[in-house]
């Protein structure tokens, strides 16, 4: 083994200029994983000379060295085409076939759970690239693949930021991306720009993808957008219109009758049916309190930043504490929210359906056993 | 005013950020032709600009039109300073002056940059209006059709093959001019990229006047190179083929056949061809073919005739005079008429002051013997060249080396010199000019100027397939010593026993098993030294250096267990402390050639134990790598001497050689390539034959030299498994190609750290950089295994004191997986079956035949007893025998596998059943998958340096691309080093090929070669500069799966109807 990497290290000195370069530019995808995690090409090599590929091929150690150089240099002058992927489909100086275009973008724009747990929410500033190491330290990724990761979070939320309608609808466009992948952008692009707090101990937890699934709850139901697509303003920021209306839902908590009537009415409901139900009618009231006031603050930033952490700590946390079940927070939240419905006195009927069916989906994918 | 240049520029895109304040370019356009020039509005502030011009329009001689480029020019408008320049387009419009050609140019051409390379792209139109000119001194030639293609192109037949033009142009080099002192790199490298593609406009409109003068329309196997000659100028200059070409009309039956992958363009040729010859015309009877038959007595010892005019006359000693078998009387009548031809194409030949053709592979029939590889170098120091318009001084010089290549011809016996190419070597004032073909006698077939009509042209049926190995000089008065045996394929001829040649491997010749990739490579070491001193000491060294070489790839081929090389090409490179020389060939088994003995090693007298011990070790490894080589190359020639006892006549005598030699061809300044230079009947007799193998070939080590030869033979690392390669179109013995391929272009540049290297040393490095490089192509291109890495070619070079630079061009093509090894002999039937069923009602003869003839070639008298026995002798004579040679060789695969059954004498019945089938599944498996992508917003453009796409049918020609670019850097480290300056520049290359071909309507380039790459580089100024000439046809091809579905379907139901009624 030493006398090969001793013969390797011979070569490489003695290589002046070293490329190759195909009428259709190859590229492996083993390899481009590897540039894309941000290896250096001697380390990339080896990992592929553990993975076996030498013997499979009766290729030698400077074989192996020569194609990694070869095709991380060629990662690298495509690199500025992945960045505008619309350039990348006509382009003339690289001819790639069709799906390989969209395996390299996929990938290009592929990125780590653990990394994106650490930004989601953050400001895509140069003070949290500046950061970015410590991401990487915390986070095993190498800090190159952080780095592309966050630009490339933060291009796709330049482009997006400015353009009307629908949020993922224009990711895809601009950024030729597969409709899971733009969705989770959208996601990413929603929480930058609502500055949601996603770091606390208490949201430690929940994974992107829980994030991701509520952050499209909030895009289809609580942003302009998802009233009128026609609309000229877009998907990235909530109603404002929508968050003032909430403010009137606070009559349920205000007026001491219709909260009554209202646990009354879940309480009539439920009984019998949750292992619960006498945990859920001690705490009834506090837990209404708590998901209306979190409607009522929205319309302040800070309070929009701590929408989720509100969500554990008036509602999950207490639930969790009294070891409700999955079924039964549904059961609760369903009824919850149509007994309301019943209410004569309570007129807000529609915004009561749009905000709750928000909560009750993102509670439930955030409501971990 | 014969012409209306038309130009309408449309858009642009992803133009480059020229103002920094706005992020954004003011952009206009600038177009060019002669001294006119029109200029777009400013399209402000936009990197997409849409300019939708008018037609600009300029009227034009035609000679401007052949000569000029059309020269756009994207500029960045500025207010206050002077315009930036963005980069540049240059659009040779010469396609659109063929009317067969491309009509229109319209498309996306990136802009380029010689020192920031492509920098957006620009969409523009161009058309062209010719008026008729009727001027008979005209100095144009438009409508002359130039091919790269080394073969008569595939949508063609040949009418008339004319012969040799050759032209060339001198001028000052830009960048030597005084001028260049005080102008920017920018604008020396543009006034080098405009002056020669003004030169090379210049050199084919001449070509092309000088085709026309002989009556042809097309020049065929273009050899377009540059001379950087530095200080002394640039010389471009040009070789070629001048042939008429006729256009096949779709409505012949050759081209709605659709070609299968392995068949050549000779095939199309051969079949529309005897479409034509009516059966039973009087003189079109006498094929001299296997059935020739000749008793090797024979051979008249024409001494009479004098060397010079050998050719023919050793020809005539070979017409059959004895009848024998049932094709005999048809010889004999045949007899005086073919004297006569050969006279006739004697005489053709003899006019012209050079009988060279660039072509490489040929039409069935034209080819009828080979003599043997032919080659001249000439050390000439440079001067300057005074007056460009009287390039006389370099004409002198190719005049002179042509002189020579023509002679070597002749002592061969031959009057022909095919595959014919020219090169050269400059380092300072030195430069070596190298001539290179092979001696050959030709057809009359195609030389005629329309004397004979079609019915008697074809009377000089082509030869057996194994007609091209027999000797073209004379067996008693040789050129030099050779070992001459009967052909093993016809036992009528004598065969050399080993044959070099810079051809393609021809179509109908039958090949053992497959062929493989050799090279010689050599480095040696030379003192420093000036001008003449220089030369001197050059030419020395050459004669060393050709030896050497020429052993090198005979120990090689004989390492193979082959006898037979083809597109052998010797590149020889000058530097200020070395010579390097890399011989490229592909060695093949020829059936018809002896089994080349295994290699001996002669240990010096008796020595002590330990070195006997050493060279019985090394005797024993060689003896395993044949065995080895042998079964990896599925050669497994016929068991010798089992019933021919006429096979034995040479065998006795040992054919030896020694490593070091005393040899040196005759002059200092040139030398030849014959097969053998040293041997002498001296050495024979000397020679202890007591032990070894009686037909082993010697090598002698008597000093450490030898001992590193043979290393340096034994550490040639074999192609991983599932890889074949090439230096030749295809690889013999290979039919089951699928669509799927990879151009590609591999440049490595070598640094050697230590100054003082010996030649050892020397040779080492290089050999190892090559096999080097070899490995990581076959790593690279691991993915396409089966593939076969075709037309592999080496460019060596040696740009500064210590550096070693390689290039490499070739394509990969992969092999259809489910049908390798023993199915691909199957899919080679196809195209068998398929010959067989356009002529279906002399199947039985040539099936036979075939069967007979190339599986035995060692028995023939048991094979012709049995085959000319149950022939119906009044068939015989009508027999198609051109296109039976071709089913010979295409059977031998399959008949080496099923000699059993054949020798019982019933054909396949089952295995050609189901051999059918397969065939339109594999096609619609490779249509499926290309299919399968959604097409891109840019046309894929395919490369190849082939003349053909496997498994598609080329249906246009739209004229030559022939390109030229230099690329610069003055900040070498910020885009990425040596490697990624380059690696850009050959992208770039690449995109502006496929661009300019998409822009003519192409969908591919076939023929490409990179013919130039020159890589200078100043890592201490962080600069490097780079010039790449490349060469191409732009054609438009359609899949054979779209073409026509049904012709495929009733030919293999003709298949089975016809293998049927054989099998009964």
């Amino acid at each position: 083994m030493l006398l090969v990497v001793n013969t390797a290290a011979v070569v490489k000195m003695s290589v002046e200029l070293d490329v190759f370069v195909g009428n259709t530019t190859i590229m492996d995808k083993e390899v481009y994983q590897l540039w894309l995690n941000g290896y250096t090409v001697s380390d990339a090599v080896k990992v592929r000379m553990e993975g076996g590929v030498m013997e499979e091929c009766e290729a030698s150690a400077d074989v192996l060295l020569s194609d990694t150089m070869d095709q991380f240099r060629t990662f690298q002058m495509c690199e500025r085409l992945l960045q505008n992927p619309a350039k990348l489909a006509n382009q003339l100086l690289f001819q790639i076939p069709p799906d390989r275009q969209a395996m390299l973008i996929e990938r290009y724009y592929a990125f780590d759970d653990a990394f994106v747990r650490e930004v989601l929410g953050k400001k895509l500033s140069k003070g949290t690239k500046k950061d970015l190491d410590d991401v990487s330290a915390k986070t095993g990724i190498t800090l190159k693949s952080c780095r592309r990761q966050f630009d490339n979070f933060k291009r796709v939320f330049k482009v997006v930021e400015e353009l009307k309608g629908p949020l993922v609808e224009n990711i895809k466009q601009h950024f030729l991306l597969p409709d899971p992948l733009a969705r989770d952008y959208a996601a990413i692009v929603f929480f930058a720009n609502n500055r949601f707090e996603t770091g606390k101990k208490k949201l430690q937890y929940l994974t992107f993808h829980d994030f991701a699934f509520c952050a499209g709850q909030l895009i289809n139901n609580w942003t302009v957008g998802a009233v009128d697509n026609m609309v000229e303003d877009m998907d990235v920021d909530l109603d404002k219109e929508f968050l003032q209306d909430l403010k009137d839902l606070k009559i349920l908590i205000a007026d001491k009758d219709l909260l009554d009537q209202h646990k009354s009415l879940v309480c009539v409901a439920l009984r019998g049916k949750t292992k619960v139900f006498n945990e859920m009618e001690a705490n009834f009231k506090n837990l209404s309190r708590g998901l209306v006031n979190i409607a009522a603050k929205l319309t302040n930033p800070k309070d929009v930043r701590d929408f989720f952490i509100d969500l554990i700590e008036k509602f999950i946390e207490p639930c969790r504490s009294d070891r409700w079940t999955a079924t039964d927070v549904n059961l609760y939240l369903t009824h919850y929210t149509n007994s309301a419905h019943i209410l004569d006195s309570f007129k807000h009927q529609t915004v009561w359906t749009r905000y709750m069916g928000v909560i009750k989906s993102c509670i439930l994918r955030m409501y971990h056993e | 005013m014969p012409g209306k240049l038309k130009a309408k520029i449309v858009a642009g895109r992803h133009l480059p950020v020229m103002d920094r304040a706005s992020d954004l370019t003011d952009a206009f356009v600038e177009v060019k032709f002669g001294n006119t020039t029109f200029k777009t509005d400013v399209c402000p502030k936009s990197l997409n600009p849409q300019w939708n011009s008018e037609w600009f329009k300029f009227e034009v001689d035609d000679e401007d039109l052949q000569d000029e480029p059309l020269q756009i020019t994207v500029l960045d408008h500025d207010t206050y300073s002077a315009n930036d320049a963005i980069g540049k387009v240059y659009i040779d419009i010469d396609p659109l002056l063929c009317s067969e050609a491309a009509t229109v140019i319209s498309g996306w051409f990136p802009i380029y940059d010689t020192i920031h390379g492509i920098r957006g792209e620009i969409n523009v139109l161009v058309k062209v209006d010719l008026f008729n000119d009727l001027n008979r001194f005209r100095q144009s030639s438009c409508g002359v059709k130039f091919f790269c293609t080394m073969s008569i192109p595939r949508c063609f037949r040949a009418m008339v093959i004319h012969g040799f033009v050759e032209e060339l142009v001198v001028n000052e080099d830009p960048e030597y001019q005084w001028i260049d002192r005080i102008r920017t790199p920018r604008a020396s490298n543009e006034a080098r990229q405009r002056l020669i593609s003004l030169m090379s406009g210049e050199l084919q409109r001449k070509i092309g006047l000088k085709v026309l003068e002989m009556g042809g329309n097309a020049v065929v196997g273009y050899l377009q190179c540059f001379d950087l000659e530095g200080e002394s100028g640039l010389v471009v200059r040009a070789i070629g083929t001048a042939c008429t070409l006729d256009k096949i009309s779709s409505t012949c039956p050759a081209a709605v056949v659709p070609n299968l992958s392995n068949s050549s363009p000779s095939k199309d040729m051969k079949e529309a061809v005897f479409g034509e010859e009516a059966p039973g015309v009087p003189l079109s009877s006498g094929p001299p073919t296997p059935l020739r038959a000749q008793t090797f007595s024979s051979f008249s010892p024409s001494k009479s005739y004098s060397r010079q005019s050998s050719s023919s006359d050793t020809e005539l000693s070979l017409t059959p005079k004895t009848g024998m078998g049932s094709g005999g009387s048809a010889g004999k009548e045949a007899g005086p008429l073919k004297a006569l031809l050969r006279q006739q194409t004697q005489s053709a030949l003899e006019q012209r002051e050079f009988p060279f053709f660039t072509l490489t592979g040929f039409p069935v029939g034209f080819l009828l013997h080979v003599g043997g590889v032919v080659s001249a170098r000439s050390v000439k120091l440079l001067d300057r060249i005074h007056n460009p318009d009287e390039p006389e001084t370099r004409d002198a010089w190719w005049e002179e080396i042509r002189q020579e290549i023509k002679s070597h011809a002749k002592a061969l016996g031959c009057h022909a010199v095919v595959g014919y190419s020219e090169s050269t070597s400059i380092c300072e004032e030195v430069c070596i000019l190298s001539a290179s073909g092979t001696a050959a006698i030709l057809s009359s077939r195609f030389m005629q100027d329309g004397a004979l009509d079609t019915e008697h042209r074809f009377e000089d049926t082509a030869p057996p397939a194994c007609g091209f190995c027999h000797i073209p000089y004379d067996e008693l008065n040789m050129p030099f010593p050779a070992q001459l045996t009967y052909c093993h394929c016809c036992r009528r001829h004598k065969v050399p026993d080993v044959l070099f040649t810079t051809i393609d491997v021809p179509t109908e010749a039958s090949i053992t098993g497959k062929g493989c990739l050799i090279q010689a490579r050599l480095c040696r070491t030379k003192k420093k030294a000036q001008g003449e001193g220089n030369a001197t000491a050059i030419s020395n060294l050459l004669p060393f250096l050709e030896y050497e070489l020429h052993t090198q790839l005979l120990n090689k081929l004989k390492l193979r267990g082959m006898n037979a090389l083809f597109g052998l090409r010797v590149q020889i490179s000058v530097g200020d402390t070395m010579l390097l020389g890399l011989a490229s060939a592909t060695g093949v088994y020829l059936t018809a050639l002896p089994s080349p003995g295994g290699i001996q090693i002669a240990g010096k007298t008796p020595s002590d134990l330990t070195y006997e011990q050493h060279v019985s070790n090394m005797q024993k490894k060689i003896n395993d790598t044949i065995a080895k080589n042998k079964e990896l190359y599925e050669i497994s020639p016929p068991k010798l001497f089992t019933l021919d006892p006429d096979a034995f006549v040479n065998i006795n005598t040992e054919w030896v050689e020694e490593v070091i030699g005393s040899p040196i061809p005759e002059s200092r300044q040139r030398s030849r390539i014959f097969r053998s230079h040293s041997e002498s009947s001296d050495e024979v007799l000397e020679l202890d034959l007591s032990h070894g193998k009686k037909d082993a070939f010697v090598l002698e080590i008597d000093d450490t030299d030898a001992i590193e030869d043979i290393h340096s033979l034994l550490t040639d690392a074999p192609t991983p498994p599932g890889f074949y390669s090439c230096n030749t179109e295809i690889m013999p013995g290979i039919y089951n190609w699928t669509s799927s391929l990879q151009m590609f272009t591999s440049v490595r540049v070598f640094r050697l750290s230590n100054a003082n290297l010996t030649n050892q040393g020397l040779n080492k490095i290089f050999n190892d950089l090559c096999e080097n490089l070899l490995k990581s192509l076959y790593f690279k291109l691991r993915s396409m295994v089966p593939c076969c890495l075709c037309h592999v070619n080496f460019i060596v070079a040696v740009p500064e004191d210590e550096l070693i630079q390689v290039a490499v061009t070739a394509v990969a093509m992969s092999l259809d997986k489910d049908q390798t090894q023993e199915n691909g002999r199957q899919s080679g039937d196809k195209t068998l079956m398929k010959a067989i069923t356009e002529n279906e009602e002399q199947l039985q003869f040539p099936l036979e035949l075939s069967a007979e003839c190339p599986s035995n070639p060692l028995s023939s008298a048991k094979g012709l007893s049995e085959v000319s026995g149950p022939l119906p002798s009044a068939r015989a004579p009508s027999v198609d025998h051109s296109s039976f040679t071709d089913r010979c060789s295409s059977w031998i695969e399959q008949i080496r596998l099923k000699a059993h059954t054949i020798r019982r004498g019933s054909i396949k019945t089952t295995s050609s059943l189901e051999k059918s089938s397969p065939l339109p599944d594999s096609r619609s498996r490779s249509l499926r998958s290309n299919r399968s992508c959604p097409s891109s917003s840019v046309a894929v453009v395919k490369m190849t340096p082939l003349s053909f796409l496997p498994g598609t049918k080329i249906i246009k020609y739209l004229g030559i691309i022939n390109m030229f670019f230099i690329r610069e850097t003055t900040s070498l480290r910020e885009e990425g080093g040596v490697s990624g300056f380059l690696h850009s520049f050959i992208a770039e290359v690449f995109a502006m090929v496929r661009a300019h071909v998409a822009a003519l309507g192409g969908n591919a380039v076939v023929s490409y070669s990179m013919k130039e790459c020159v890589f200078m580089e100043n890592p201490n100024k962080n600069q490097a500069q780079c010039l790449i000439n490349v060469s191409g046809d732009a054609v438009i091809f359609i899949r054979e799966s779209e073409l026509e579905a049904t012709p495929s379907q009733t030919q293999s139901g003709n298949v089975q109807t016809s293998s049927n009624g054989e099998g009964t």
